[in-house]
Formats: C-alpha cells, structure tokens, sequence
C-alpha cells in the first residue's frame, strides 16, 4: 500500500440473494481470487488478483457473480488515461519492460469494419449456396509460369508441392510451450477434421502429434528449437518465422518455469532454462541468406514440401514480399500489427508494424506489377475475426487467412491479455496440469470445427450473393469491395473504389 | 456519364453465330436478320459483327479496322502505323447513311505487315508483334481506337440496335464462312462506338452475353501479362484470357475451355485418372482465370468458332444444325430466321464447349 | 440403456456435479432458492484428495446402475429395484436400514439427511428428465453413453 498501490482495475460483484457459497468460483479460479469464510458461511474475493478472465463467471450455477470494470480510476484527462497512468506506476515501481499479451487493445483502425462487400441484383443471378455447389477448395504453393507437353503433346501434370484446403482459413502459429498440450491436441485434430492446416509454432512438435502431420505446418524459428530431420518431414509445410505482427522486430522468450516436461524434451532445451529466441535469425542477415535457408530446408525434405516465410507487416512490406517470393519460397504469410502474441513488451505491441489490410493490399499489388503474383501463395493473419473479414481478405488479394485468437476463443479463452502469467483458467496458455486439463481436446476440436463449418457457411453465402460460385474467382477481385469512411489514400492503397462509386 | 474504359459497365444481350463446315461464303445478310427477333435483348446502346473469310485477297495481310474521333487523330495515328508496318492497302470503310445510325467517328481499314526489322529488334513473331502495337494505339493514343486486327476477318461495331449496324456496314455486300453477332444492353453506358462488341484480338474474336462475377480476379491475373483492360467490360478481359491460354501458354481449346468453365472438384473427383490429373492441374495452375457468374460466349478464329456456356449454364444459349452449317444462338428464335429448317436443336450444357472447325480444321 | 459415464482425466473437481444433482432433485425452481443456506444432498460425490481441486486425481461417483445390483438383492424392504435398467429406490419403503451403503462396492449410496437413502436414479423423474450432472459438466468429464 501507499505510493506502490494500484487501485484494482476489477472489482468482483457477487449477488448474496443467489450465491449457494458451492464454491466452484474458487476451486476454479489459479489466480485465488474467491475464497469461503467458513465463520460467516460466506464467499469473499480479493479483487486485487483478478484478470477478468470470467472463469468464474461461467461456471457459477446460479450466475450470482458478475466481473465488472473499476470505476476507481486515477482522475483521467484526454491525454492521460487511466492504463497510461497505471503504466507509469507499474514502471515506478518495477523498473521494467512492461508485458502484455495477445493483440493491441488499442483504438487502431480496423480496416476490415470500413469495408463492404457486393452483392448481385437484376443484372446477374446471385447463387444460392443449399441449391447449387458453391467451392472453397483452394491450393497454396508455386504455380508454373508456362506449361509443359511431353512428346505425344500431353500435358505434364507435375507441380510445385501444393497445400489443398477445405477452406481458406488455417490455424496460424502458436508454440507447444506458450499454448498446452491439449490446446495443440485441439487445432490438430480440429484441422485434420477439417481438411486444412494447423502450425506447431516455434516450440517443436509433440511426439504424440506426428500423427498428424498431414496436416501440420512445422515452424522453423531463429531459436530452432525442436527442430530436426524428423521433424521436418513430419510436416505437410515448412515456415520459417521471420517475424510476428505483434512483436515486429524483436525476438521471443519462454520462461524457464514453463520449459517443464514435455516441453522441454520438445523443444530440446533443458528443463528450467529460458527459451529465448533472437530477435533475427543469425543465419540471416539479407535476403539472400533467406534463399539459402529455404533451399536447405528443401534439400532436408527433398523438394517435398513447400516452405512458407512468415514475416510482420511493417513499413515496407511489399519490397520484402517482392523480396520472399524471389528467394524460392511457396508461400509467403504476412502478419499484421493487430496480431496476438503469448507475450510482447507492451510499447512494441502497441507501435510498431502496420494493419494487415494496407499490408496484403500492398503486397498484393506489387506482386501483380512485378508478374510474380502466381510465383507464390499469399497467407494473411492478424486479427482475422470473422467469415466476413476473410471473404474481405480473399478479395483484396489473400490466398488463405491464418487465424489464432479467433481459434483460442473457440478453445475458450476470453481475452483476458495475461497469458504471460501462465495461469490461463481455461486450460490454454498454461504449462500446469491442473489447468491444462480444464481443456478436454474433444471438447475443443469440436468446437473449433464448428466455428469453422459456420465460418464456411457464412463464406459460401457471402459468395453466392456476390454470384460466385467458387473462391479463386474472389481472390484479388477487389471490385467486390467497397470502402466507407476513408481517406483517398487509403482507398489508393486498398485498391478499391468508395462505396458509391 | 462515364464511358467504357473509365467504369466498369456489365450488359446483358443477344449473340448469334453461323458456320459453314466445309468453309462456303456467305453473305452477311441473314446474320443481320437473326437479330431481328432478339431485338428486345438490346438496347440501341451497341451492336456488332464479326465476319471470317471476307479479305481472301488480302489473306496474306492483318487487316486493322479503326475508329478516328477526327482527321488529327488519324494522321498521328497512320504516322505511327506506319513507322510500324508496311502498309498495303488503307480505305474507308464503306457505310450506309441512315437514320438509326448517327455520330459515326471515322473508320478506317488498314491492310498490313510488321517490318522485319522491328520483329527482329523485340525477337517476337509476328502475331505478337501487332498485339503490342495495338494495345500501345488503344492505350495511349487518345481518338484513336484499332477494333480488329485479324487476317482474313473482321469487326464492324456501331452504337446502334445490331440489325441496323449490320446495314449500316452493308454486311450484306461481304462474304464470310463465319459470322458472329451481338446486339448489346449495356446498363450504364452513354454508348461509345469503340465499347460495342465483338472484342477482338488477333483474329481471336469474342461476343458474350452475360456478366461476370469474376471480373476484377480475372483481370487483375491477366493485366500481369502485358494486357490492359482499358473497356472495362467482361467481353475484353475474356478475349485476353482467351489470347493468353491459346495462344501464349498453348493450350487447346477444350484445355482452354476447362480453365474458363472449369469442372467442379466434385465432377474432377469422379473422372477417369489421366483425365483428372489433367484438370486438376489446368484449375490449379490457372485458378484466377476461372470465369463465374453468368456467361455465354461464342469465340471465332481462323477456321472455327468454339461456343461456351458457363458451369451453371445461367445464359440460354442454343445449338442447330442444317447441312453443313452450324448455328449458335441466345434464342432458338434467332436460329429459325437464318434457318427455318434448321435441325438437332439443342442447349449444351454448362462448361461444355462446343467447337466447330472449318473443313476439320483444314482451311 | 444408458448410463453415466465418468471420464477421470477429464474431471476439474469442480464439483458442479453435486449442486447440479441436488438441485435437479430438489423439486423446487430456482437453484438459489433451493439451495442457499441448506446442506446439499446429492447423489453423485466428487472423489477430490484434499478439496481444493488442485493437483489431485478427482473424480465423479455416482450408482453404476449394476446387471445385478447386490444393493437391490439385500434390501431388507423391497426399497431398492430395477427399473428398466435403472437402480431405483422407493424412498416411502426405505427404512434406513443402510444396508445397501455397505454393500454397494462403490459407495454410491448416500443417507437423505432425514433417515432414507437416496442414489441416482439418472433423473429419470425428477424435473431435469434426463442427468443433470452430465449436461453441467464443463469438461464433458461426465457423459451419458450406452453400456453393455
């Protein structure tokens, strides 16, 4: 107390007339918020510890208790806001980097909510999706720039490694390591069941999940952790994480409490020792050290596999992606700065990249203008929120969308930011059993398949209105798009005209 | 209003086509009747013509056809060509005064070859060649506009309901073994001579009926190759596709027509293995250049036409057949004018091209 | 017939199951009303080491509904029978003998508080109509499937 405290940013709210005291809320809750005081045959909280992650809330049986905003707040002005405030505190006191976790919860623009999508009227049919077949199968990988007959003047089939999705959406990268064992188990049942792709992140592969591999994207990171022959071929596709939206530029760092067990075998570290991973790889220092990295991982997989390079959305994202799809690589995945991450220094998080809207938009064009466009497959990510942002995506020019935090919220987590405690209630970013096990993989895989079937629905119905019948006739038809409230630059840049036009 | 090339416009119509198999002439006057009965299916807003097998005495040469807003334009423009090409013969072209048909821009016919030296320089063949200098006319040069470039055919194009174009070029004075037609319904267009259709490329030649939803996919693909879609319209960016996969990458037209109205995965799942490989493949390599939405198309070339409906046939479009000739249509109606006896009327199915060769493919 | 089946490695210890028993059986709407300020009785106990849930193997315990329950077969009053494959007990007959919690080898039979036994009867007649403790489950560590 005193000059140290911060006032909580929760307060606990809890409705005497319905609390039966079962004290589920406690026996649920790792961060010991609830507890029974057993003179008075009451529950009693300490709101101090509580992240707002409504474990509590959506267990309690008789819905007695409710989460709610303090609204004991530092005296706030429109410069100083109450987190800039408690940020300085935080740093008084500690004297550290400040840590935050999952995407910037700061008012950036959202370009996807400033764009609208056609729809057919008289002059041609819209296409009803429950009558006729409406497809979103989609290939990512190098397609040929001239065919090839053989003597008798057949075609010559042979291609490039290609990744066939059901659907163009796949779970983006999140380490074995900063997400549970049951949360992996999740995404690479739910992505098998669904025909698309999961992607290990950069904490290894479980050797209880090779059997998925078909439909697993292993991650090759400058710590390389985990990664051997075996692994590699485990994989439907390479990816080699150049860079993360939320934290552009800088590297990663797994506490030692969490490299325990089977992470640590894992990843091939010892138990208890930091995960850290460079900000750069140190085997490469320029573009064309990328080209050898992705040629060596195909000379280990025998040109088996295509490899993606995943990079952060940053100023001069089109030169870089001109760049990647020069240097031999399939498939190249851009993240945007609304991204989510396990853990990143709060300022970086929330300063540095750009939206993924101006990025793939970018990108997208000057692939075209260059004639390199089919040379490469392009992945975006960084916050892809709905079936709605993805059709949006697709017609500003994407192959396939990653998506992480929408899976994790499928998983249950409810985006309480502190995943860098470890103490995640839902099972999901946490290392400790008692919580890892609160995610039954059943449980999970179910539900991610179900968000994505509606997803799928939602996307099929959104291309039937617009009178197309399969998803490559989308793919960089941007006259499909509309903006609203929107500067002219930005409508330059997007490639697309202002509603009205 | 805008014109075609500073907006996107879609349009619906009427198309007709006729061939003689065994590559006999014919005038251009039953053509020009068949459009009668669809008259409904224009607006007056564009009609047009194509016609293969008229210039046999200049077979040998590409037969240019363009539009002049004024006599500056076409001096500009005949100075260029003529750094370009040997220029064998340059007329007028004959028209008809008449009512219906008014604000003609100056139309000229041009009979050319490249020079040598100039193939030689760019190491192109020769049909590249003229493809590169058209588009540079169509692109950069403002009030003129080169709206046929094949041998031995040829575009006529008016704003106009299409059976007065057609009289309007006394269609009825050439002979062709292949006609082409189009009346057009254009929805937000003040109408512009240049915009009507056929679209032609080569002696690659494409009416349509329709409007596709895969527009902006398509032509953002197709404009990586050197094309430019300065109309806008759908009929352009197929003509290009059309170009680009016969003609550059190679392939058939039934490959071509499995790119454009590709199969179903479903329908490439269930086929015979060498087949499937082969379709997987082309809708793989070329997934932007799949055309959705409604379509109809009837592409002429040098000896043949092939006709094409898209996958879920969502434009009419008839087939008939009497002796040798072959009769592709938007309306069974427009078959019986040209051929009251016409026989073996059917609608082909969506995807399924139907090709037609002038002597088997002997010319 | 189906039967509750419990799922160990899938069990928080939460404990729901109990509350979302006794309140099914209650007869009273309103799980506060039935349930604040009074002892629960229910008829599924969660098995938890030391009652915090935490780093404990935990686990749910409730009547396994037997081919041949011995519960039924010592039944002094006739309290206890079989029901279309349920274990079922007419609590008028029950004389609080507490035989069956002896012998039931998996002590899934429990006093009422009031001098009878109750047990799962897989809320066939109580106003949930079908296990409430499986459709409380939060971690489908409780699931009702058919069993040989």
């Amino acid at each position: 107390m005193g000059i140290e405290f911060i006032y909580p940013e929760f307060e606990v709210v809890r409705n005497p007339a319905r609390c039966i005291a079962c004290r589920v809320c406690e026996r649920q809750c790792s961060n010991e918020v609830h507890s029974y005081d057993p003179d008075e045959g009451v529950m009693i909280s300490d709101e101090s510890k509580c992240v707002n992650c409504q474990r509590c809330v959506s267990l309690c049986p008789t819905r007695a208790l409710k989460i709610v905003k303090s609204d004991c707040v530092p005296r706030e002005n429109a410069n100083w806001q109450a987190d800039t405030i408690r940020e300085i505190y935080k740093q008084a006191n500690s004297g550290g980097v400040l840590l935050s976790s999952m995407g910037t919860p700061k008012p950036m623009p959202v370009y996807w909510d400033k764009i609208l999508i056609n729809a057919s009227q008289v002059t041609n049919p819209s296409i009803d999706p429950l009558r006729e077949p409406m497809e979103t199968r989609v290939f990512l990988g190098k397609k040929p720039r001239k065919i090839k007959r053989d003597e008798n003047g057949r075609l010559i089939t042979d291609l490039d490694p290609q990744l066939e999705l059901s659907m163009p959406v796949m779970f983006s990268a999140m380490s074995y390591g900063s997400i549970s064992y049951n949360a992996h188990k999740s995404l690479a049942e739910a992505a098998s069941k669904l025909g698309i792709y999961y992607n290990t992140g950069e904490g290894g592969l479980h050797e209880d999940f090779y059997v998925y591999g078909q439909n697993t994207i292993v991650q090759v990171a400058s710590g390389r952790f985990g990664v051997h022959a075996g692994y590699l071929d485990a994989g439907a596709a390479i990816e080699i994480k150049m860079g993360q939206g939320a934290k552009p530029g800088i590297g990663g760092h797994l506490p030692g409490t969490k490299i325990v067990g089977d992470v640590s075998r894992t990843r091939m570290i010892p138990e208890g020792s930091d995960a850290i991973s460079p900000a750069p790889h140190h085997d490469i220092y320029s573009i064309e050290d990328l080209r050898q990295l992705v040629y060596s991982l195909k000379e280990a997989t025998q040109y088996k596999k295509p490899v993606i390079v995943k990079v952060a959305a940053v100023h001069n994202i089109a030169a870089i992606a001109s760049g990647i799809a020069r240097s031999g690589a399939d498939i190249i995945a851009i993240d945007g700065f609304r991204g989510g991450t396990g853990a990143a220094p709060t300022r970086i998080r929330d300063n540095v990249g750009i939206p993924i809207e101006l990025a793939l938009a970018a990108c997208d064009t000057r692939l075209r203008e260059e004639g390199i466009r089919n040379d490469v497959s392009l992945v975006v990510g960084g916050s892809i929120r709905s079936a709605s942002d993805v059709v949006k995506a697709i017609a500003l020019g994407a192959d396939a969308c990653y998506i992480a935090t929408a899976a994790l919220l499928a998983l249950g987590c409810h985006l309480c930011r502190t995943c860098h405690t470890g103490l995640c209630n839902w099972g999901i970013a946490t290392q400790r059993p008692e919580l890892v096990k609160r995610l039954n993989p059943e449980v999970g895989a179910s539900r991610l398949v179900n968000l994505m079937t509606a997803w799928r629905h939602e996307i099929k119905e959104l291309l039937g209105g617009m009178g197309i019948n399969s998803i490559e006739a989308l793919r960089g038809n941007r006259l499909m798009l509309r903006g609203i409230n929107m500067t002219e630059k930005e409508l330059e840049i997007l490639g697309i005209s202002h509603a009205g036009e | 209003m805008k014109k075609e090339g500073q907006i996107r416009i879609p349009s619906g119509c009427a198309i007709t086509a006729v061939i003689s198999k065994n590559g006999a002439r014919m005038s251009g006057g039953s053509i020009i009747e068949s459009m009668i009965p669809m008259h409904d299916r224009s607006n007056g807003l564009g009609g047009g013509f194509a016609a293969y097998g008229i210039y046999p005495e200049h077979r040998e040469f590409y037969a240019l056809h363009l539009f002049y807003d004024d006599d500056n334009c076409r001096h500009d423009c005949e100075a260029y060509l003529r750094e370009r090409f040997e220029i064998v013969d340059a007329e007028v072209i004959p028209t008809r005064t008449m009512r219906e048909i008014t604000d003609e821009p100056l139309i000229w016919r041009y009979f050319v070859f490249p020079r040598r030296s100039a193939l030689r320089a760019l190491q192109v063949d020769d049909r590249e060649y003229v493809v590169r200098v058209t588009t540079k006319i169509n692109s950069t040069m403002r009030g003129a506009y080169v709206f046929s470039s094949g041998k031995n055919m040829g575009v006529f194009k008016a704003v106009g309901f299409p059976e007065d174009v057609g009289r309007f070029y006394r269609l009825d004075e050439y002979e062709g073994y292949l006609w082409t037609a189009h009346g057009r319904y254009p929805t937000n267009t003040p109408g512009w001579w240049g915009g009507a259709h056929p679209f032609s490329m080569l002696d690659y030649s494409v009416v349509h009926n329709g409007e596709i939803s895969s527009y902006d996919a398509n032509r953002r693909f197709i404009e990586m190759f050197g094309y430019k879609c300065n109309l806008k319209t759908d009929t352009e960016v197929i003509t290009y596709i059309i170009d680009y996969l016969l003609r550059r990458q190679g392939l058939t037209l039934r490959e071509t027509a499995a790119v454009i109205a590709a199969p179903f995965w479903d329908t490439i799942s269930r086929k015979p293995e060498e087949e499937r490989e082969t379709l997987s493949y082309l809708r793989t390599v070329f997934s932007s250049l799949l055309v959705t939405g409604p379509f109809s198309i009837i592409l002429g070339f040098e000896g043949g036409l092939m006709a094409l409906n898209d996958r879920l046939k969502l434009r009419s479009m008839v087939v008939g057949e009497h002796g040798d000739r072959v009769y592709i249509a938007s309306e069974e109606a427009a078959i019986r004018k040209m051929d009251p006896d016409a026989e073996n009327i059917w609608a082909p199915a969506g995807g399924e091209p139907v090709i037609v060769r002038v002597n088997e493919g002997r010319l | 017939m189906k039967h509750v089946v419990v799922h160990e490695e899938w069990c928080l210890g939460c404990h729901l199951c109990e509350y979302n028993c006794a309140y099914a059986n209650s007869g009273i709407k309103g799980m506060a009303k039935a349930l604040k300020g009074k002892r629960v009785f229910p008829r599924i106990r969660v098995e938890d080491g030391n009652g915090d849930g935490k780093n404990n193997i935990t686990f749910a315990v409730s009547c396994r509904h037997c081919h041949d329950p011995i519960c039924a077969k010592s039944c002094i009053s006739g309290a206890l029978t079989v029901r279309d494959g349920a274990v079922t007990i007419d609590r008028s007959r029950c004389v609080g003998c507490y035989t069956c919690i002896l012998v039931c080898p998996y002590g899934a039979i429990y006093t009422d508080g009031e001098g009878a036994v109750i047990k799962c009867e897989l809320c066939l007649s109580n106003q949930a109509g079908s296990p409430a403790c499986v459709a409380g489950c939060p971690n489908r560590a409780l699931t009702l499937e058919e069993t040989d």
